[in-house]
């Protein structure tokens, strides 16, 4: 059969990483074809080259066996070629029709034709399953909609090669499952689908032929009915995987945190948090589960002192620190990982010295009278760049030049230095290769079993699920369900994140 | 001085004159706002508006012809608007910045222009007022002849009427048309406009030009429309209050109407009383204007909205 894409060669350096490294794919008609590689391996890099976001630096791109030009999104467009971006490329106060027809000319130039737009968009969803309405403001729809708006603005395109980049990283498992009901809608229709992920279990699901990625190269392009997860694994990290983490038995202590129905609004001024009740003992992991922006960013935020709280109490250890300066509740031992690294957690320009020091450098024994004691701090810094790891030429280098897991070990190596009563670790792995990920999980279960109260706030269920002690999900700003880790039933935490309160044993999920 | 002021207040004269001093803040706020609205932070229209002024007056000297003013005009606001085109969209530099450096560079060259064209060769300054021919008030048949309202609103300068009928137009571009909506998009998420292939650095040039005319005809509007002459530094920091009636418009047309009108309310109070010789030093009134400027936007405004890419330069390969 005739390949639909096929590339040949392609590079693409940045400054210092080479991301793709004379990488070959072949596309065939009418396959969902995986694109599998860890964080960093350069699966969104290949695609923006395909996409023509990025000009590959070298290699030759073949459509339908013809060599071509790709200079532009415009170019990729024409051909047949849509993609969902895994940070959409949605304007948010645009509606879903507006979004749709962007760029396109209009049947009444210069005229806007946003009724005919709004008609054609219904049929085209109505046929594919994918109900929307074309009128609302893309901002107030939910993430998994979201994701609708941006796959119907590719078919609305005639796009005959559709690539979803990271596609399931924002939904719940029920979404997931939709989400591949539509899929393989299309490929019974002749589309071809690029499904780019790092989940192994979903590629194997939904994927025909599964080409895995590493570190810039391809390492192999095979059928998913000729291979499993545990190879699958190997081929994408290199070597054996062990994402078990050994964790000793939890013995809670006294009560660290706790929030007692607390509510705080958005960034837009819209109820985030709605009545949020927990506690969080000494010696524990409790893990926030939920799909990405039901309230966690906040959630963080409200206890690290960074947002204001409406309503409700927050306490550390008995003490009241609603609303104090976040100055006041570091005091008091509680440590923050925030879930950007690069803007919240680090100052990129200084060095991994200074952000190391950044929270404690004003107290004994880093400064005296006002002064810093650069021989302490020496120490200080050299023994803490040992002991975790961190993999810089010394400790004077900007911390912008480290890499990603590197950058969070300097974060992690500052908050855990603090001895801390508290930490609340927000998204702490994301976008880690596997090894730091593996790393900063251990680092966690230590903290926790030398006493520290940890609250995990993380959209990798995995992570939460292999971390914690406990675990809540969280959904809208509510917490919909506390439950032991042991007891954890995967089904169940997946109907709480969609908004149902457990009704499995009836089977009989209400959709909230 | 009660009588005084209601006398005042009660005059045809008084709020024709709020309708004319409006007019040249709402061209340029309707040209900033295009740009606004494409990303692009137009803190140069002062810059581009007092390029304008220059450029009439020494079209209208040159070509005898108010239109030959007009043109010149929107070349010269154009020309500067071109520059800081270049500074926002190609190199990607500090918006804010570059505005302050070219609103500097334009009351430089504005003056020097002026000494230029109009100097006595031998001394290098101006000596004698040169006058130079000067839009003439159109009268609009039949809405003119309504009373009281004919008098304010349909008996003023033709940019006057271009600059208010450019709310609705402006409005009409921005929400009705596939132009206005690429606009909208590059000023919202230039990457997501990118990705359906709009060309960014099109859009944004193009907004940013349309800017620079229209702050053109807003200074041919203080040169040639309300004197017959140029003045250094005439603009006096209307490109300035044009921004912020922005700001205080949320970036939609008919607030900034609003917007304008108050400060073009405030211009006119402050010329009215300054006349009365009121025991107030005659700076306060100059500065009133300004005063109300700030009050608005402290009182009225609250959290602004501003275009999301609002002063971000766009690079495509950058995350
Ligand atoms: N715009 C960019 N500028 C600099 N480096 C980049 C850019 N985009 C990606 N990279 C780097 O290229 C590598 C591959 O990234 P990416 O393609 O996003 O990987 P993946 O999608 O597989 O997670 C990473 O090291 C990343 O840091
Ligand atoms: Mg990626």
């Amino acid at each position: 059969m005739e390949s639909l894409l096929r590339l040949e060669k392609i590079c693409k350096t940045f400054p210092g990483v080479v991301a793709n490294d004379h990488v070959d794919l072949e596309i065939l008609p009418g396959e969902i074809h995986a694109l599998l590689g860890e964080n960093g391996a350069g699966k969104t890099t290949l695609m923006n080259c395909v996409y023509g976001v990025y000009r590959p630096d070298s290699g030759t791109i073949y459509w339908k066996g013809r060599p071509v030009e790709i200079h532009q999104a415009r170019d990729a467009i024409a051909l047949g070629i849509g993609m969902v971006h895994q940070h959409f490329m949605l304007v948010p106060p645009l509606t879903v029709a507006e979004n749709i027809i962007l760029g396109l000319p209009s049947p009444r130039e210069p005229l806007l034709d946003l009724k005919s737009a709004s008609r054609q968009i219904r049929e085209l969803a109505q046929s594919y399953g994918l109900p929307i309405e074309p009128d609302v403001p893309v901002w107030q729809l939910p993430v998994g909609v979201q994701q609708r708006v941006e796959i119907l603005k590719a078919l609305y395109r005639q796009a005959e090669l559709l690539i979803l980049d990271e596609p399931t990283a924002v939904l719940t498992p029920g979404e997931v499952e939709e989400l591949f009901k539509v899929l393989r809608a299309f490929k019974e229709k002749g589309l071809s689908i690029i499904f780019i992920s790092h989940k192994l279990e979903e590629v194997m699901t939904i994927s025909d032929r599964i080409t895995v990625m590493r570190a810039g190269k391809v390492v192999d392009t095979l059928p998913a009915s000729r291979t499993n997860p545990r190879e699958l694994a190997r081929m994408m990290v290199g070597r054996e995987v062990f994402l078990h983490i050994e964790k000793p038995p939890c013995t809670p202590g006294e009560v660290v945190l706790e929030l007692e129905n607390v509510r705080a609004q958005s960034d837009r001024d819209l109820p985030a948090l709605k009545g949020i009740s927990l506690q969080v003992r000494a010696g524990e992991i409790v893990g926030i589960a939920g799909v990405d922006g039901n309230g966690q960013t906040e959630l963080a935020e409200v206890i690290a002192g960074l947002r204001r709280v409406t309503e409700g109490r927050i306490r550390v250890l008995g003490k009241d620190i609603t609303n104090c300066m976040p100055k006041d509740i570091i005091d008091l031992g509680v440590a923050f990982v925030p879930p950007d690294r690069q803007h919240m957690g680090l100052l990129l320009d200084f060095t991994v010295s200074e952000n190391l020091i950044g929270k404690s450098f004003d107290r004994p024994p880093f400064s005296r009278y006002g002064f810093l004691q650069r021989r302490f701090i020496e120490n200080f810094c050299d023994g803490a760049i040992r002991s975790c790891d961190i993999r810089t030429p010394h400790a004077q280098v900007p911390v912008k030049l480290l890499s990603g897991g590197n950058q969070q070990k300097v974060v992690l190596a500052r908050e855990l230095s603090l001895q801390p009563k508290l930490l609340v670790a927000s998204q702490p792995t994301r976008g880690l290769d596997v090894g730091a990920t593996e790393y900063i999980r251990r680092q966690m279960v230590e903290a926790r079993s030398a006493g520290t109260a940890i609250l995990l706030i993380s959209t990798e269920l995995d992570e939460v699920l292999s971390l914690s002690d406990r675990i809540a999900v969280i959904y809208e700003g509510e917490i919909m369900g506390i439950m032991s880790a042991a007891e954890a039933d995967l089904q169940e935490i997946g109907l709480l994140m969609a908004g149902s309160r457990a009704h499995v044993a009836t089977g009989t999920p209400q959709t909230a | 001085m009660f009588s005084q002021l209601l006398e005042i207040f009660t005059s045809v004269a008084f709020y024709a004159a709020v309708i004319r001093l409006t007019a040249p803040l709402l061209l340029s706020a309707m040209g900033g706002l295009v740009a606004e609205r494409s990303g692009i932070i137009t803190f140069g229209m002062e810059g581009m508006m007092l390029m304008g002024a220059i450029g009439a007056a020494v079209g209208s000297y040159y070509t005898q012809s108010v239109l030959g003013g007009l043109v010149f005009a929107m070349l010269a606001g154009m020309f500067l608007a071109f520059l800081y085109g270049i500074m926002c969209v190609t190199v990607g530099a500090n918006q804010v910045v570059s505005a302050v450096a070219l609103n500097l560079g334009a009351l430089g060259l504005s003056s020097t222009i002026f000494a230029l064209v109009f100097s006595n060769k031998a001394l290098g300054v101006v000596t004698e007022v040169v006058s130079v021919p000067s839009m003439r008030p159109v009268k609009i048949p039949l809405l003119g002849d309504i009373p009281i309202l004919g008098d304010i609103l349909f008996n003023q300068l033709p940019l006057v009427y271009i600059a208010f009928l450019a709310v609705p137009a402006v409005w009409f571009v921005l929400y009705r048309t596939t132009i206005g909506l690429k606009i909208r998009s590059v000023g919202e998420h230039p990457h997501a406009a990118d990705t359906v292939g709009i060309s960014v650095v099109r859009v944004r040039y193009l907004s940013v030009l349309f800017t620079g005319l229209m702050a053109g005809l807003a200074g041919a509007l203080l040169s040639i429309g309300m004197l017959n002459t140029f003045q250094e530094n005439m603009s006096a920091g209307r490109g300035f209050i044009a921004y912020t009636a922005i700001v205080f418009g949320k970036w939609e047309p008919f607030g900034i109407l609003l917007g304008t009108l108050l400060f073009g309310l405030a211009d006119a109070i402050q010329l009215r009383i300054q006349a009365l010789n009121l025991p107030i030093p005659y700076q306060f009134w100059v500065a009133f204007p300004y005063i109300v400027t700030l009050l608005a936007l402290v009182l009225f405004v609250g959290k602004a909205t501003w275009p999301a890419a609002s002063g971000q330069p766009f690079k495509r390969e950058s995350k």
